[in-house]
Order: structure tokens, then sequence, then C-alpha cells
């Protein structure tokens, strides 16, 4: 009785999982067909799903419009160079928070994570007038920066969150084996935190790529990574729906493979600490 | 790899992107910043032309409308420098004109013929009498109907109809059963979208934004003559849903052949009568945007228009580019390549003497809208604001996309059109006290 009464549960419980995969899974299927219509096909009432000729004339005329090289070069290095940049800066900070704690160390960590809680537009003007001063503008360096700075708190925290795992009495015997401080992070610590820190910077690394405030406010012609690229083709006054689709197929295409091959690390990192 | 070396590498690949983006130097071209538009696009395509004539090369940022609204704000207000070259509204020109933000184009040469602008778009992209900017292509809104369902509802559409006509021919070409809404119209929240429509039919109801003191004018009776009309009309001939509708919606309706009348951009008349993308593209008519008799239509005036910055430093390099962009020889270029239908309309009188214009069916109705629209006297009473679908002051933008909201609520049915206006009445009055006009 108790055995089927569990096949019911996994039943159910494997139902459920794929119609909310299905669900979420759902706009970007949509997108991925629509690239493949017409104009006229893509706002076809009732929408059509597989019954239409099928065409590749969207990514001819995306290709022939927009260099998507130069973006999808861009989006790598900023993507890339800030989360980098990111888990060199947390992995110490996330180590002296885990390991050796203050009274404030919470508050620190909360106030971190209150950081994101600002709208963006908030701070558009400051951070404008600092790029404009330090002629930051339209360059990846400048951009790497700001989007490394608006992830750092989820990185510290994502470390902490998985350092926190790691019980201290290793650390410490390495301390009385003789490890300085630098060889204890590099040699004892961060070996043990492989996983955690592989999913944390695919996490960040998803993260840099979708951000799509400031990296559409602070470049022009050089800097622009994909986002830039997607948003070249929406427009309020005329239907491009099936060109903007295929320019976000093609953005998302590098991403949703990467996904796709690091799930296991993903899903990990997502779920640190939940199960004890 | 021991981890070690990992880290180093780790390392070294984050200076070298940073110090390989950090020297990204700036380019000798000139960068524009533009819409999404087909014109626009059209015109991206021909810079070759440009810069085999001149030698200068362009770099351009296509955004989306609201996107680059507020790119470029924030790049001149902060003197940023992105750009050389920006593509900019008739909201935006007086108002960066007279805040000394803009080059002055008072200085274009002869061949240009500065004086073949029409004189409505010249006049709306100019600040004390100085152009800011220059159209590249301009529009109205006009009425475009199903002549074929005109027809079988035994209408016959006047050149200038009135709101009372409308009203009537919406009910009569309705066929909820075969899916076909009498008439569509924008009810989507936003200044620029439904906020710009109902702006322009209350000029026609007699309502105004501001009396000449500045003060709100939501309480008087032409305002909740406009809305109630709007609402009564949709309720009954519009599509479900039409309080979230803009133009690419009731595009997408129209072509589709689900309206029977669409008053919107002149602009829509070259998607609504293509037939690769219209089913309807064979019965379309176009008629001049209704009034009320009391002597101001419900059309507005609009033009996309390039601009430069102050702070650029390729002042003459960007002028060439707007002398060539906006003359009489880029018009003919597309004509030869895409044909007439394709130039882009109402910025110049010359393109509607040329006959092969003339034959465009469209072309008529779209510079009648244009001509009848007058920035400087849009309202039946008189303001101390100028513009038509808008109020040109710094401050409308925000107000107004505040104000459609509850207009767009009440559409919606979630509160009355006399709460709307009430709540309007005080949104306008606040932010205008706040910023010192009351």
């Amino acid at each position: 009785m108790a055995r089927s009464v569990t096949t019911q549960r996994k039943a159910l419980t494997t139902v459920a999982a794929w119609t909310i995969a299905l669900i979420i899974f759902f706009p970007i299927y949509w997108t991925i067909l629509t690239s493949f219509k017409t104009e006229a096909q893509a706002i076809n009432d009732p929408p059509l799903f597989f019954a239409f000729d099928w065409t590749l004339e969207n990514y001819s005329v995306v290709q022939e419009r927009s260099d998507y090289m130069k973006f999808l070069w861009n989006s790598v290095i900023i993507a890339g160079g800030s989360t980098v940049l990111g888990i060199l800066i947390a992995i110490p900070a996330a180590w002296s928070m885990a390991f050796v704690p203050s009274q404030r160390t919470k508050d620190i960590l909360l106030w971190m994570l209150s950081t994101k809680m600002l709208p963006a537009v908030g701070v558009l003007y400051p951070i404008s007038l600092i790029f404009v001063k330090f002629d930051l503008l339209d360059t990846r360096g400048g951009l790497l920066v700001v989007i490394m700075l608006i992830n750092l708190p989820i990185i510290v925290w994502m470390l902490y969150t998985y350092f926190r795992e790691i019980p201290g009495e290793i650390l410490e015997a390495s301390r009385m084996d003789g490890a300085t401080l630098k060889e204890e992070l590099l040699y004892v610590l961060t070996p043990m935190a492989i996983p955690g820190i592989a999913s944390t910077l695919l996490l960040n690394f998803i993260l840099a790529w979708n951000e799509a405030f400031w990296t559409l406010n602070l470049t022009a012609a050089n800097a622009a990574p994909l986002t830039a690229f997607i948003a070249s083709y929406s427009s309020p006054e005329g239907l491009f729906f099936a060109k903007l689709s295929a320019a976000s197929t093609m953005a998302i295409a590098p991403i949703l493979i990467l996904g796709w091959f690091s799930q296991k690390q993903l899903v990990r990192g997502l779920t640190f600490g939940a199960v004890k | 790899m021991s981890f070690k070396s990992t880290l180093c590498a780790a390392t070294a690949l984050s200076l070298v992107t940073a110090g390989s983006a950090f020297a990204d130097g700036h380019s000798k071209t000139i960068t524009i910043a533009t819409v999404n538009n087909g014109d626009m696009i059209r015109m991206q395509g021909y810079t070759d032309t440009f810069t085999e004539a001149t030698g200068i090369s362009v770099e351009w940022v296509t955004l989306e409308e609201n996107v680059l609204r507020q790119r470029v704000t924030t790049d001149i207000t902060t003197k940023g420098g992105a750009f050389d070259i920006m593509t900019i509204g008739m909201y935006e020109t007086p108002i960066w004109g007279a805040n000394g933000w803009l080059v002055a184009l008072d200085d274009l040469s002869d061949e240009y013929d500065v004086g073949d602008i029409l004189p409505a778009m010249a006049g709306g992209l100019s600040h004390e009498g100085t152009l800011y900017a220059a159209p590249f292509y301009g529009e109205s809104s006009m009425i475009m109907y199903r002549s074929d369902l005109m027809e079988k509802a035994g209408l016959e559409m006047p050149d200038a109809p009135t709101w009372e006509f409308i009203g009537e021919a919406a009910a009569a070409m309705t066929d909820r059963e075969n899916e076909i809404n009498g008439i569509c119209l924008r009810g989507k929240a936003g200044w620029g979208e439904g906020g710009a429509f109902i702006t322009a039919m209350s000029n026609s109801f007699g309502a105004r934004w501001f009396d000449e003191s500045w003060n709100a004018q939501f309480d008087t009776d032409a305002w909740a003559n406009t809305l109630n009309f709007y609402k009564d009309m949709m309720d009954s001939a519009g599509p479900t849903g039409y309080a979230t509708n803009g133009f690419n919606e009731n595009l997408s309706l129209f072509q589709q052949g689900k309206c029977g009348m669409w008053i919107d951009a002149t602009v829509a008349a070259s998607f609504v009568t293509n037939p690769k993308d219209s089913t309807v593209a064979d019965s379309v008519g176009f008629a001049l945007a209704p009034d009320t008799g009391l002597g101001k239509r419900s059309n507005w005036l609009w033009a996309w228009a390039l601009a430069i910055p102050a702070g650029t430093q390729q002042q003459a390099e960007a002028k060439q580019f707007i002398e060539w962009a906006t003359s009489k020889d880029y018009i003919e270029l597309v004509a030869a390549n895409e044909g007439w239908a394709n130039v882009p309309p109402g910025a110049r009188t010359s393109l509607y003497e040329n006959p092969n214009y003339q034959s465009v069916p469209f072309a008529k109705m779209t510079l009648d809208s244009i001509l009848s629209a007058d920035p400087n006297d849009s309202t039946v009473d008189a303001t101390p604001y100028v513009g038509i679908q808008f109020a040109a002051i710094p401050e409308f933008a925000g107000i107004a996309t505040e104000v459609s909201q509850e207009f767009s609520a009440a559409y919606a049915g979630q509160q009355t059109i006399a709460v709307a206006l009430e709540k309007a009445q005080a949104i306008t009055n606040e932010a205008m006290e706040a910023a010192g006009y009351r």
C-alpha cells in the first residue's frame, strides 16, 4: 500500500514538474518558433503552431543588418570579465565572513543585499556622470566593473553560504600544520569549494549576460552587448515580431547552450543549504 | 593544471579583458542614435552611399523608442558625448533647443533648400524661429477605413467626417459574429500611446490640458465629453481589451481584417496597403481625423528629426550627414530603388508637388492631415503651451504618463470616467505646483 502511494505521489510530482517546466519554457519556445515565420504569420490569429511555411528570412535580414559577432564578443567580455573579477573579490570576502565572523557580519551581509533593492534607475545619473568624468562611456571596461559591482552581493552571499558548509576544523588543522592565510585560501579552502565556485560562476555569468539596464544606458556603438542587439529590433510603430524573435533567439542561444551543459552545477549552486 | 595556475590564468584573463576594454578608443566616424522603424532602417541601408561620397563613416545605434528617449536624454543632460546625431521628436526639440543643448541648424547650404521643409514641421522643430532639428519624416494622424465594409453598411465616408458620423459608422460596421470591430483606437497607457490619441481627440471636443495660468482643465465638460464618447463607442464597437491596445496591436487587428476603422499615425497607411503583410490591402480608404464642428480636428503632428547635440566634436561631419539624409536627393535615391510609396513622407513640400508621389493613394490625405495640424494653435480655447498631442514642457511626459494610466484604468472598467478625471486633475495640478508653474 505504502509503495503504491509513493508511486502515485511520484507520478503527480513528475506531472507537476513537467507542467511547470513547460509553462516556463513556453515563451522561449514561442520566440524560437516565431523567428521562423514571416511577419504576417507572426501576428496571425489564431496563432500558428506548426502549420506554416518555415523561413530563414528573418535570420538572413538580421545578419545583414547587424554585426552579430561584435555584439556577441562584447557580451562574452563583459559577462566573463565581470564574473571572474567578482569571484576574485568575493572569495576572500566570503571566507572572512564564514570563518572569522564578527558581531557585525550578518549586518554587513544584509546591507550588501540591500543594495540590490535600490532600483537601478535611481543611480543612473550619478553613474553616468562618473562614466563621463572618467571617459568610460561606451567602454567594455567601465561596463564590466559596473556589472561586477551590481552582482557582487549575490556572489558573496552564494560563496558565504557554501563556505559555511565546510567544516572550520579542516582549516584549523591546516593552520596547525603551518599553512599561511594565502596557502589556506588557495590550497585548502578553494579546492574544497570548487563545485560551489563553479556554480556561482555560472549563475553570475548568466545574470551578467542578461543585464539589460546598464548595458543599454552606458553604451553606444563600441561596447554594446547582445541586449542592445535585441533592443534594436523592438519597435512600437511597426510589426517586426519575427525579426525581433530571430534576434532574441540568436542572443539567447549561447547562454541556453551553456546552461544546458552545466545544469547539474547550476542546480547544485541554487540549492545550497536547502537540505541539511 | 594546478588550482594556483588556474587562478592565475583567470586573473590574467580578467585583467586582459578589462585592459582591452578600457583601451577602446573613440573612432573618427560619426555615431547616430535612432529608432527602429521602417524609414530609419532603410536609411541605414544607404549609409554606404553617403560614406562613398564624403569619406565619413557612420556607426548606428538603433533602439526602441522609449529606450532611445531615455538613452539620449541621459547623454545630453550629462554631456556624455556618445552620439554625434540624435533622432528626436517634436516634443524634445524646442525644449532642448531652448536649453542650449542642440546645435542650431541655421547655416545649412543653399542646395539643401531649408525653405522647402513643410512649415508645420519646421515650426515644431524650432525654438524662437531657429531650426534645431531637420525632419527626416513627419506624420499626422488620419482615419484608415475598410471601403468594402463601409459600402456594406450603406455608408459613405466623407473626406472630413465628424465624431458623430464615426460613432454611427462604427456601430454599423461592427459584426461580432465575424470578429469585426467597427473601430480600433489606442487605449494603452503612456503619454506617447493612448495619451497622445486622447489628447488629440480632446482638442476636437474643445478641451485643453491647461488654461492660460497653467491650471489643469480635467474638471471641464469638454474632457468628460471626450472620455465618455470614447468609452461608449469603444465599449460597443471596439475590440476586446482595447484599454491595452497601442499602435502595434491595432495595426495587427486592421491588417487581419478585424477593424472597420482605425484612427492613427499616417505612416501606418503604407503598412495597411502593403499586400505582403495586410489581408485588406486593396480595400483601404483614407479620411481626415474627425471633428465636432468646433474648428479643431483630432489629428496630431509628429516628426522624427535629426539633431546635433551641442557637445559633439564632429559638428561639421554631423551637419553633412543631416543635409544628406533629409535632402531632396535622398528622397530621389529611395524612390529610384524602392518606389515612391517608400520614401520618407511628411517633411518636404516638394515631395507633395511631385506628380510621381501624387499617384500614391495616401499621399494627399497625409499632406492634408499634416497641413491641418498647427502646434501653435491646437485647441479651441487659448493655452500657454505649444503642441497638439502634448504640451512642450519638460514635465509633460511624466504627468501625461500618470494621467493616461488613470484613463486606461477607466477604459478597462476599473474606475469610472469621473473618478479618472478627478485623479487626473489632482495629479496635474500637484505636479505643476511642484514644478513652480502655479
